[in-house]
């Protein structure tokens, strides 16, 4: 007897492992970290962009509007590319857009708003990158969809058409 | 007595090296545990883009304001996952990691003293 | 032209791999070897050299027809890394491992004359069957010889980081190392079914285990200098899972070499050499499969492919369940009468070493593979980096290294110690050193007292060998004794290393206490294929003393990638290592200045270490 039990649970370890580097292949290497849907949104002081006057956090972000808070910077070229997005996003009405210009310099940020338009109803300016940390973001563009100061989407990289409809779905 | 000579020339050596011995900045020790999201699979502490300058300019200003090394770390954990902190915790995730090799080192030892106890009968 | 060679080259070397297996078959119960079947081998190695060949043709003459040259290849490269990016590659890289195979079973064959027959055309057919599975991985989900048209006229170019001399030879050098195994594992295979586990089985595995050691030891000697000083952060092993993944075979492969010295005494322990052969390549394949399949998340960038994965996975399993039925239904346990041990001896010391090492490797094996389990049970991701790995290993190296003093020292069978008072004066000898020294150190006491004190042990012990024992066991004493160097210089190099990271304009100056940095200039230089910007930085120490120092940043044509080339200068005692990197949207560069005690130490222990298996593997020639 306990010479078969030796060679069956040794097949059957060896066919465990196998089917977990079999699924295992399937899941991404590439870690994107997951925010759950009900996560608040964090609290933070940042310079207003144009003012440069101090502003908080809840400040800015009333109770029950929608508001979509895009990470960006004139020298990200993604941010070029989802721009015309978050143009079309501007005209609707229950969003407001809110920017957040990472470690951007002032004069290259404006410039890049005056050619391309200005989508933003408030730009908060982050010259170190450490409110980007706060809201979990690690690069540029990042966008985050929030309702009743909780965040409802994470969008990591540019905004694009399914994103956009997405995202007009979920403000209906 | 030559190795004697030669113990007093090592001391001499490691004494020379001694001038560089400086205290480890506790900022360098936490983002050097700390795993950077753009260049996966370099430290906070060893990668130069943008994501970790911003984050090692966070840690130093978190240990400014008088933060704890654990306060950091559950912080970021907080902010991005466990999956940033090369030092994964002991917890429910991570029972095996660490006690399996520890099993596999009994089982050994096990093993090899009944190799000696079976000669013995 | 050279792609048609290679291509038809290839598909002829994959034809006599069944012409083999058809010989081998019919000759298995003759008394000779037919030479028929050497001749194949032969053959089959001359047409996948051609193949290969007929590869780095395509690649120095940069025809673009050739998909794997577009890739990887431009015409800018200077030519010896258009011929080093053959291997630099998914295909390349996989017909050189075949290369390696026939190679190796071609030697196998003309080194194994004084070796039973039918154990040899064992052998033959084993390594065969990992032949054809990787003929087939090749031809049918990763051939180096498709062709593209259109004809592009430009290729993609070579990745700058692999654009180094070091990298250059490192994939080969390291494949002879993971090839290596594949022998023992076929060998071992053979030896269990013809019933042939032995001391004379075990004199002639040696000679491949230290072979397939020492190229790995090389191998990873050379990956670590080359991320040294080329990944820009002065470390030079990071727990990488690709790191690991060639650490996993290195452990195995001597533990293994231990036990067969075991072997080459007594027929005990028979079934445990069979299950670290087995283990030894399948985990080469695994560390193939891990690093190919993009299953792990790595520093080291390789282009991956699922589908690649899977074939790499499947075949890797086969290979695993015909080992375990093979064990399982041929091997027949030694017989208990002769399985004695006494508890001070040689074999105890060894199954001491097996223990150790054994229990290093499930650290590394379970801390490199543990992320995907977790991901896939319960879909959480961490991270297990080198914190894991050293609060589990560094405890467990203070008795490893006692061990590695005194097991030497004792003889088969039943031994005394001799001179223990030499042992116990030894023993405070390096205590008192240690204390002394870390005493002066801003680091915890005890922890690095201890660890110090048990390499110290092992270094003077082994140094004192040298001396009384002049060239006896030359081998092992300069193994052990390179093995406590670079644990100490590893210690100390940790200990002692400084670090200044800063951001500088160009005319800006950096002072500290100890020293001032001085940033005088830029220059620009063109070169074949990048434009290097070359940084000046003077460093006036406290002492008077002056260091210029120019790292480099490389802006490489195509494809279009910044590189950092680090300037070291390296002394005995120490190195110091330079850095600066761009960076976006500021005028200042971001500098990093280090300065690493003993680094140079580091690489010459670990080379001594190959050299001594070198030594090993010769030693042994003249004396029988």
């Amino acid at each position: 007897m306990r010479t078969k039990i030796f060679p069956i649970s040794l097949i059957i370890i060896v066919s465990v492992i196998f089917v977990i580097f079999y699924k295992g292949l399937q899941n991404s290497n590439v870690y994107k970290p997951q925010i759950g849907n009900q996560k608040n949104i964090p609290v933070f002081i940042a310079k207003a962009f144009e003012t440069e006057e101090i502003f908080k956090s809840e400040d800015i972000f009333e109770g029950d509007k929608f508001y979509l808070m895009n990470i960006w910077s004139s020298w990200c070229a993604p941010c070029r590319d989802e721009h015309k997005f978050l143009l079309n996003l501007s005209n609707q009405k229950k969003l407001k857009i809110i920017g957040l210009n990472y470690k951007d310099k002032k004069k290259n940020a404006t410039n890049f708003l005056n050619e391309l338009n200005n989508p933003y109803d408030f730009i908060f300016s982050d010259t170190d990158g450490t409110i980007a940390i706060e809201w979990g973001a690690y690069g540029v563009p990042e966008s985050f969809l929030l309702y009743k100061n909780k965040i409802v989407k994470k969008i990591i990289g540019p905004i694009d058409q399914n994103s956009l409809l997405e995202i007009k779905e979920l403000i209906q | 007595m030559r190795f004697l000579k030669f113990f007093i020339l090592i001391l001499i050596i490691f004494n020379f090296n001694l001038v560089h011995a400086k205290t480890k900045s506790l900022d360098a020790k936490i983002t050097k545990n700390l795993r950077c999201l753009i260049c996966q699979g370099q430290s906070i502490h060893d990668s130069d883009s943008e994501f970790a300058i911003s984050l090692k300019t966070l840690v130093k200003k978190k240990l400014n304001e008088g933060s704890s090394e654990e306060e950091i770390y559950n912080y970021l954990k907080d902010k991005y996952g466990e999956w940033i902190l090369y030092d994964p915790g002991f917890s429910k995730n991570t029972y095996f990691l660490w006690l399996l090799p520890l099993l596999m080192f009994l089982i050994g030892g096990a093993i090899i003293l009944k190799l000696f106890i079976y000669k013995k009968n | 032209m050279a792609s048609l060679i290679g291509y038809y080259s290839l598909i002829i070397g994959f034809s006599i791999s069944f012409l083999i297996i058809f010989f081998s078959i019919k000759n298995l119960s003759k008394s000779k070897l037919d030479n028929k079947i050497i001749f194949s081998v032969f053959f089959q190695f001359f047409f996948v050299s051609l193949s290969f060949l007929g590869l780095v043709q395509s690649f120095i003459s940069s025809d673009f027809s050739n998909e794997t040259v577009f890739n990887h290849s431009h015409t800018t490269v200077p030519t010896f890394y258009k011929i080093s990016g053959a291997w630099g590659n998914h295909e390349g890289s996989l017909l050189l491992w075949l290369l390696v195979l026939t190679l190796f079973i071609f030697l196998f064959l003309l080194r194994s004359n004084d070796q039973p027959k039918k154990y040899r055309i064992l052998t033959l057919l084993f390594q065969q069957i990992i032949i054809v599975g990787f003929f087939v991985f090749l031809i049918k989900t990763s051939s180096p010889f498709n062709y593209i048209f259109p004809i592009p006229n430009e290729g993609l170019g070579l990745n700058p980081i692999l654009q180094d001399p070091a990298l250059a030879i490192h994939p080969p050098i390291l494949y002879l190392g993971y090839v290596g195994s594949s022998i023992i594992f076929s060998s071992a295979l053979a030896a269990v079914v013809t019933n042939y586990i032995s001391s004379s089985w075990a004199k002639h595995i040696k000679k491949w285990i230290l072979t397939s050691w020492i190229f790995l030891t090389l191998g990873i000697l050379l990956g670590s200098i080359w991320a040294y000083y080329e990944l820009g952060w002065g470390g030079f092993w990071f727990w990488d899972p690709v790191e690991n993944v060639s650490l996993m075979p290195w452990l195995a492969l001597i533990t293994l070499l231990h036990c067969t010295l075991v072997l080459e005494k007594k027929q005990i322990l028979t079934s445990w050499v069979v299950i670290l052969s087995i283990a030894t390549f399948t985990l080469s394949m695994c560390g193939t499969f891990l690093v190919r399949s993009g299953i792990l998340n790595s520093v080291h960038t390789f282009a991956n492919d699922p589908e690649r994965g899977l074939y790499i996975l499947i075949f890797l399993f086969i290979l695993v369940f015909l080992s375990i039925f093979i064990f399982l239904f041929f091997y027949k346990s030694e017989k208990t009468t002769t399985n004695s041990f006494f508890w001070l001896s040689k074999e105890t010391s060894i199954l001491i070493n097996n223990w150790f090492m054994m229990y290093f490797l499930s650290v590394v094996l379970i801390g490199t593979t543990y992320p995907i389990f977790l991901e896939v049970l319960s879909s959480e991701k961490i991270s297990v980096g080198p914190p894991f790995y050293n609060k589990l290993i560094i405890p467990f190296l203070v008795p490893f290294l006692l061990a590695m003093a005194i097991g030497p020292k004792l003889k088969w069978i039943k031994s005394e110690l001799e001179n223990k008072l030499n042992l116990i004066l030894f023993l405070i000898i390096s205590l008192l050193l240690s204390t002394f020294i870390i005493r002066n150190l801003d680091i915890n006491f005890l922890i690095n007292t201890i660890l110090v004190t048990s390499a110290f042990y092992l270094f003077l012990i082994t140094l004192k060998d040298f001396f009384s024992k002049k060239f006896k066991n030359l081998s092992q004493n300069l193994a052990h004794f390179s093995f406590s160097l670079l644990i100490l210089s590893i210690l100390f190099n940790n200990f002692l290393s400084t670090e200044i990271i800063t951001n500088l304009k160009i005319n800006e100056t950096y002072e500290n206490d100890a020293l001032k940095i001085n940033f005088e200039g830029i220059e620009q230089r063109d070169e074949q294929n990048f434009k290097a910007i070359i940084g000046k930085f003077v460093i006036e120490h406290n002492g008077g003393q002056t260091d210029i120092m120019q790292p480099e940043l490389r802006i490489y044509n195509q494809p279009n990638i910044i590189t950092s080339e680090a300037d070291i200068k390296t002394t005995l005692y120490k190195d110091k290592f330079m850095t600066m990197n761009s960076v976006q949207n500021q005028e200042y560069f971001n500098i990093r200045y280090q300065v690493k005690p003993f680094m140079i130490w580091i690489w010459l222990s670990t080379f001594l270490i190959s050299l001594s298996g070198l030594i090993g593997f010769f030693k042994k020639r003249y004396e029988n």
